[in-house]
């Protein structure tokens, strides 16, 4: 069947890492002329860097990529992409909102210039916007910051698929109905059957299965960096491609800690409504449990978290409990980057040992060795910075700092984001003594086999909570069912 | 959100409409300022104000601040007051090096990525420190052609206004229309995106910083036409004006939201309102607090604009 002639780009052996975690392990991957290809993958399965690596924003580490069946290009970058005609919309909306809708599609198109290239370039976009999106409503005069989200969306769309003179060989779409209505979906869809029928190709990326299952005529299924599975999407249907999805953790489910369950007793010592105006389930959390956040990243896990941490949005339950969180993106919300491990370890406790209006240093130190030796942070001393430890070591550092308070409830988001597997199972198995002891944990994770720890998960969906799962009746085809589209 | 009531219509008329307030006051406290003469006296010192707020408005667009302005156009004044006046080969090499330090900063701080305020900030010190081996006394004297151009008498109204407008309007089509200064200012809005697009950040901001130092040398030399001899000294308060003015014209600091003409005015306007403040007899002790003042009540508009916007 692969008719090596009508090739656009072809990937071979492509990997991608970022510090210790393998964002790509090995991705073949070819693109013919005339197809719609769809991805599909659980969040983190590496679908976003695959297209950045295609869209030449990203180089791979290792691997060859080779257009039209020519040799492998050298440097693959953002320039060698649009020579071979390659359009890509991101997820994160790429316009410049100081600029207007035609001034935005001459950033795209180089060509648009000289006399009069303002009114090419809103005929170029205007054309595009009337042909995707028949009744947009959009002036190609208007601002791109003034405009609403989803018009936006559509620009960026339309944009994609303006060329002046180098071909359009391949659009890529990166999640492009995110923030678009039903309808104005399905135009673009038709538009994409419309443009792979006519010889272009198209990679759509979308959480939404229905969309992957009419509109393309191939699926690969992403998991871990690798592609998984491949088949004609004939071959597919919604069952079978959730299947797919999961079909790796389902053969390591026989885990060991799966059979005991908490009994949940007496009362609940926080109950909270993520979405209070509609008549939404609530989550209740017990004292000493591991509570699992689950679903697709963005759907309002984060937010919950920090309503809980900031005390608002409670249902009942006591209020004020001394908490703790754990930032998953530690750069930005986790680690003091100018001061030392020891200081980063003790910042969260410096209330309980200060005396007379100053802080007590040998105590200070004292918290901070001890939890050196129990989280294991590998560091000859604990006045070097904090830069000084890989990201796993810093992330154990922002374990100890909630730890080591006097914190009851310990809220995580997400942490183990970028964290090796060595460093994973160590801080697992400290959570699972901790809350023996009776602390409570929530735990927002994307990682489908880190809800294997937690004695109840909670799936998140557009904000919403919209299944609640036991440890023993937690399957991943359960979770992705849940945080994909109804159902 | 039509008609005159449209905020952002209203947030770009805003600065016309200070700098129109303000010369109704002029014009109402000491009417003989309404002639060719009482012009020329007011608006003297414009020009290389509105040259330092273009060039401090060209930085701001990709983002940064620069806070060395005042020292290069000092520097620039004492390079005129004497090396281009001597030796006007030497001189003219001098000020294309600048530039090309300029266009060597902009490389710096995209590259390294550094922040423009400490670097500009260093270099500050490094234009007054030249300035003072170029010039250690005041003095000098402006070449016979800046003199000439800057005391033309120009008919109708004084030539300042003429300048002003052709500036304000060539930038304006530089940057607002042309089809590269689209790419330009979009470096400012989202910098990822005009990457993603193919465009070079680093030669946006290198021809960014050199158009900035390009700016920087005009008003120096407007600056010695009007004063005929220099000093190190002698515009270091242009640094915090120009940023004032680009704000007042409409641009903002971050985002790539400028406005060149908005600019032009929002320098005539922090000349001017020094003269009103004179004209209304406030001691010099107050006079830089006040001005102050005049700025925060224009840019609370804005503000209150912008609020309307968000509606």
């Amino acid at each position: 069947m692969p008719d090596h002639n009508n090739t656009i780009i072809k990937l071979d052996g492509v990997r991608k890492s970022f510090g210790a975690v393998h964002a790509l392990s090995g991705v073949d991957l070819e693109i013919r002329i005339g197809e719609a290809l769809g991805i599909v993958g659980h969040n983190g399965a590496g679908k976003s860097t695959l297209m950045h690596i295609l869209a030449g924003s990203l180089q791979a580490d290792t691997g060859s990529i080779s257009i039209h069946d020519a040799a492998p290009v050298e440097g693959y970058g953002i320039a060698e992409a649009q020579a071979a005609g390659i359009r890509t919309v991101f997820q994160e909306l790429s316009l410049c909102p100081n600029l207007t809708v035609a001034e935005n599609t001459r950033i795209m198109n180089p060509e648009i210039k000289g006399f009069n290239w303002r009114s090419r370039a809103s005929r170029q976009i205007l054309d595009k916007l009337d042909e995707i999106f028949p009744g947009h409503g959009i002036s190609a005069n208007a601002y791109v910051g003034d405009l609403p989200i989803a018009k936006r969306q559509m620009v960026e769309i339309s944009r994609a698929f303006t060329s002046i003179s180098t071909p359009l060989n391949l659009v890529i779409l990166d999640e492009p109905t995110s923030s678009l209505d039903a309808i104005v979906s399905e135009q673009l869809l038709t538009y994409v059957r419309k443009f792979t029928e006519a010889g272009g190709s198209c990679i759509l990326i979308s959480h939404l299965l229905n969309e992957i299952l009419t509109t393309t005529n191939r699926i690969i299924v992403m998991q871990d960096g690798k592609v998984v599975d491949e088949r004609a999407t004939s071959r597919f249907d919604r069952d079978s491609l959730v299947e797919a999805m999961g079909s790796v953790a389902e053969h390591e489910e026989n885990g060991d800690h799966a059979g005991k369950v908490r009994t949940r007793e007496a009362e609940p010592i926080l109950s909270v409504q993520p979405n209070e105006t509609a008549g939404d389930m609530v989550m209740e959390i017990y004292p000493g449990e591991i509570v699992g956040l689950a679903g697709l990243s963005g759907h309002g896990q984060t937010e919950t978290l920090v309503d809980i941490f900031l005390d608002k949005r409670k249902a009942g339950g006591k209020s004020r409990l001394p908490m703790a969180l754990v930032a998953g993106d530690r750069q930005v919300d986790g680690i003091f980057p100018l001061w030392s491990i020891g200081k980063n370890i003790s910042i969260a406790s410096h209330g309980e040992f200060v005396r007379f209006g100053l802080i007590d240093h040998d105590q200070e130190k004292q918290l901070a060795d001890s939890w050196k030796d129990k989280i294991g942070i590998q560091t000859p001393d604990l006045e070097n910075n904090i830069l000084s430890l890989s990201g796993g070591n810093q992330q154990k550092a922002l374990f100890a700092r909630a730890l080591g308070s006097t914190a009851e409830m310990i809220l995580m988001d997400d942490p183990m984001r970028g964290v090796d597997i060595g460093t994973k199972q160590e801080v697992y198995g400290l959570l699972r003594q901790e809350a023996a002891q009776g602390r409570t944990f929530i735990w927002y994770t994307t990682e489908m086999n880190e809800l294997e720890h937690c004695d109840h998960i909670y799936v998140f969906r557009e904000g919403n909570i919209v299944a609640n799962l036991t440890r023993n009746e937690l399957t991943e085809q359960k979770v992705l069912h849940a945080s994909f589209e109804g159902g | 959100m039509e008609g005159l009531l449209n905020p952002r219509l209203m947030r770009n008329l805003l600065p016309a409409f200070s700098l129109t307030i303000l010369l109704i006051l002029i014009f109402y406290i000491q009417p003989r300022t309404m002639s060719y003469l009482g012009l020329n006296l007011l608006l003297n010192l414009a020009l290389p104000i509105a040259f330092a707020t273009l060039a401090q408005m060209c930085v701001m667009t990709v983002n940064d601040l620069d806070l060395g302005i005042g020292s290069f156009v000092g520097f620039v004044a004492c390079v005129g007051a004497t090396f281009l006046r001597d030796t006007p080969a030497i001189g003219i090499l001098i000020l294309l090096g600048c530039v090309g330090v300029y266009a060597g900063l902009g490389a710096l701080i995209h590259q390294r990525n550094l922040p423009s305020i400490v670097v500009t900030l260093g270099m500050s010190f490094v234009w007054l420190g030249l300035a003072l081996l170029v010039l250690p006394t005041p003095g000098g004297k402006a070449p016979d052609w800046a003199r000439a151009i800057m005391t033309w008498k120009t008919p109708m109204v004084p030539f300042t206004i003429y300048a002003s407008i052709f500036v304000a309007l060539a930038v304006h089509f530089l940057l607002m229309r042309s089809a590269y200064g689209v790419v330009l200012r979009g470096a400012g809005g989202n910098p990822r995106s005009v990457e993603r697009a193919g465009w070079s950040l680093l030669r946006i901001k290198m021809a960014m910083y050199a158009l900035a130092g390009f700016f920087g040398i005009l008003s120096g030399i407007a600056l010695i036409g009007l004063t005929t001899s220099a000093d190190a000294n002698i515009a270091l308060r242009y640094t915090l004006l120009s940023i004032a003015g680009a704000i007042l014209g409409g641009g903002e600091f971050v985002g790539g939201r400028i406005s060149p003409i908005g600019a032009v005015i929002g320098a005539t306007t922090l000349t001017l309102a020094g003269s009103f403040l004179s004209f209304l007899r406030i001691s010099p002790d107050w006079q830089i607090g006040a001005q102050g003042g005049i700025l925060i009540i224009v840019l609370a508009l804005r503000v209150l604009i912008n609020r309307m916007e968000a509606k």
